[in-house]
């Protein structure tokens, strides 16, 4: 049947902080939510807040830990709040949705969801989540129509939403930041702490790498070619024209596409060449997908390009 | 007083022009065919918004939802649990409001069954089972002029009602027979009724029978009802039958039930016209002149009158006409529909004046016309 795959999404990063203190406390709560001890997770984060009131992620993980409390009316106040301080980052908008789905508001839900997709045209959470919205709405039409009672279904819905919720992989990282942030496009999604000098080479790659999702989402091929180098290997044989051909055509084919990108790692060798390792989830108007991708990129001229692309 | 009326006037015209709910949803279809479903999906809200109980609307809602879910298998995209029935009845609701929509006549295109109205018959109900459509002409000196179409419901096994229960439509040259309004009727009839004189004389003739067909409304609930779903009734949403209602005359304006209205241009329809008028005229001339032999002439051997048959009705004639020192004949407000299934059949009714020697009187009278070899001949006659 149709399964509510509601998503929460995460944007609690291992960012290095100012206050220490904060960062254990943050650290800490999240570890808390994941071992299902809302409680102490609960406690964790106010004391991180007491320190930073404004501080997103703090906010955001606090909405995180209501939110499978079942609290959702503090939830929705917080991840409403967070909406209006950071408009431009997109996973409040996403779980305002599904909490407000779970509540069987999907028209909210909707409009919570289009909003984060708005934001940010490339996040894959928000596009399926959006879908199953988008097919509760149709179902609903669809009993008016026939004058049907299909509530049932709905009951169906909720309980597989609490049991994702339940199960749920805690800090997924995120390539957003909230606005305070240099750049709001930055991202800051490594995990390990490498030398500063290698930070900021990651920080490059994974720029490129988004900024490739990004050039294939919004269906700009021109863009996406650019990020491949000239001395790209193409698949097979074929000689880079005809590859460039036939990528251009699926790129452009689609009505919509949305290439999110999670759980990037950049494995640097060297000052110009990096591997990225990634789920790259795809989502089009005809297909869906989420496969392991494995870029080799090279830095050239100060930018960093695809030279090797890998699925699985 | 005078500036009153006119403004009322233009409202009640802007009342015409104003898009209907069909209009509405075909702007719909129109942004769906264009792929510009954002559009699509704003307009039938819009439309829901008006007329909630739209369900065919609800439906289309449904598919737009969906399709930005995944794709879409077909048109009411349900899940595949529900009974086909179901939903089967809105798609072809859908199909039949847009073939009519597509299939307008062309301007100049006349109904070949209306040959002639009388002058007080200011309009004529046409309804065409295969488009699931009622048109409505008003009378323009004599000739009809479609003024107004609707989507209508018909029986639940189509048409050519023949029992009593057989839930089908009859077919045929009917009349408004009443008008009963919504606070004399259950919910069921919505906003009003009009029964029609089913079964009438030709259909007792090929012995039909069952009786209560009407025009009339819908429940609350629901702003329409899927193309064959009445028990025999002509069943119109709400809104229609009370715009339909405002062209009705009872006793007067005609209901012609048909498998598909027939087309025709003004020059053919005016040559069977004038045809029948040249016979009729010829019956009449030939009544007045005591020629019996000549006046009998104008009977099919099939001619049956209430209780009589050709033989009986001849003896009767020859009779009465042989005692008469003089007879005039005269005929007046007549009007003409050939008769839809039957092959050049056309039913006349008139008011008869008749004034004889001895015996006067005036009457509506009704009268069927068959064509038989290039002559047209009377095969029943009676009161109108």
């Amino acid at each position: 049947m149709m399964s509510f795959a509601a998503r929460l999404a995460g944007i609690v990063c291992a960012l290095a902080c100012a206050l220490p203190a904060f960062a254990n406390d943050l650290e800490d709560a999240a570890k808390h939510l994941k071992a299902g001890q809302h409680k102490q997770a609960l406690e964790r984060v106010n004391k991180a807040l007491a320190a930073k009131p404004r501080d997103p992620q703090a906010r955001f993980l606090k909405g995180l830990i209501l939110t499978e409390q079942g609290n959702s009316k503090e939830a929705i106040d917080i991840f409403t709040k967070l909406t209006q301080d950071y408009p431009e980052l997109p996973e409040p908008y996403n779980n305002l949705a599904v909490i407000y789905a779970s509540q069987g508001q999907y028209d909210r839900a909707r409009a919570a969801l289009e909003q984060s997709i708005r934001t940010h045209p490339s996040y894959a959470t928000a596009y399926e989540n959006l879908g199953d919205v988008y097919a509760k709405l149709a179902s609903q039409a669809y009993d008016k129509a026939l004058q049907i009672d299909s509530s049932n279904t709905a009951a169906k819905n909720k309980l597989s939403l609490t049991r994702e919720l339940v199960g749920r992989p805690s800090p997924t990282m995120m390539a957003a930041a909230p606005k305070e942030a240099a750049k709001p496009e930055a991202p800051k999604a490594v995990a390990e702490k490498p030398a500063a000098q290698a930070a900021d080479a990651s920080e490059e790659v994974l720029k490129a790498v988004n900024g490739w999702a990004e050039a294939w989402s919004k269906k700009d091929a021109d863009a996406y070619l650019a990020y491949y180098a000239k001395d790209f290997k193409t698949p097979g044989t074929e000689a880079r024209a005809e590859w460039e051909k036939s990528r251009r055509a699926r790129i452009t084919a689609p009505k919509s596409i949305a290439v999110g990108v999670e759980s990037a790692k950049v494995t640097l060798s060297g000052a110009e060449r990096a591997t990225v390792t990634f789920r790259q989830n795809y989502r089009s108007d005809v297909l869906k997908s989420n496969t392991r991708k494995t870029l080799v990129m090279v830095r050239a001229n100060g930018r960093w390009q695809i030279v090797e692309e890998k699925s699985g | 007083m005078r500036a009153l009326a006119f403004l009322l006037l233009l409202v009640v015209s802007g009342a015409f022009a104003a898009p209907t709910p069909e209009d509405k949803l075909s702007r719909v279809f129109e942004s769906i065919e264009g792929n510009r479903l954002d559009e699509a999906l704003m307009r039938v809200d819009t439309l829901i918004r008006e007329y909630p109980n739209f369900r065919l609307a609800h439906l289309v809602r449904g598919d737009l939802l969906l399709a930005r879910s995944r794709p879409l298998q077909t048109f009411g995209n349900v899940e595949k649990t529900v009974p086909p029935e179901k939903v089967d009845g809105l798609r072809d609701e859908a199909f039949a409001r847009l073939r009519a929509l597509r299939e307008r006549p062309a301007d100049d295109r006349l109904p070949r069954s209306v040959l002639q109205l009388h002058a007080e018959q200011k309009h004529v109900l046409m309804v065409d089972s295969r488009r699931s459509r009622l048109y409505v002409f008003a009378n323009a000196q004599g000739r009809p002029k479609l003024i107004a179409d609707y989507y209508v419901t018909l029986g639940k096994n189509g048409i050519d009602k023949a029992r009593q229960g057989d839930q089908k439509t009859p077919v045929g040259v009917y009349h408004v027979t009443a008008n009963l309004p919504r606070k004399k009727l259950t919910d069921f009839y919505g906003a009003g009724a009009f029964p029609i004189n089913y079964p009438n004389e030709w259909d007792r003739r090929q012995g039909r029978n069952g009786h209560g067909i009407w025009l009339h409304g819908v429940p609350r609930d629901v702003y329409s009802r899927p193309p064959r779903a009445s028990d025999g009734c002509i069943v119109l949403s709400n809104p229609d039958l009370e715009s339909v209602g405002q062209h009705v005359q009872v006793g007067l304006t005609p209901v012609i039930i048909s498998d598909e209205v027939e087309w025709s241009d003004a020059a053919d329809v005016e040559r069977e016209r004038a045809a029948l008028a040249g016979a009729l005229e010829q019956w009449r001339a030939d009544w007045q002149s005591r020629d019996t032999e000549r006046y009998l002439a104008h009977y099919s051997s099939r001619f049956a009158a209430p209780g009589q048959d050709l033989a009986a009705w001849g003896a009767h004639k020859r009779k009465v006409n042989g005692a008469k020192q003089w007879i005039k004949v005269g005929v007046s407000r007549v009007a003409m529909f050939r008769y839809p299934r039957e092959r050049d059949f056309v039913v006349v009714t008139f008011d008869q004046d008749y004034k004889s020697s001895g015996l006067s009187n005036v009457m509506r009278k009704r009268q069927y016309w068959v064509k038989e070899g290039a002559a047209w001949k009377i095969i029943y006659e009676g009161s109108g």
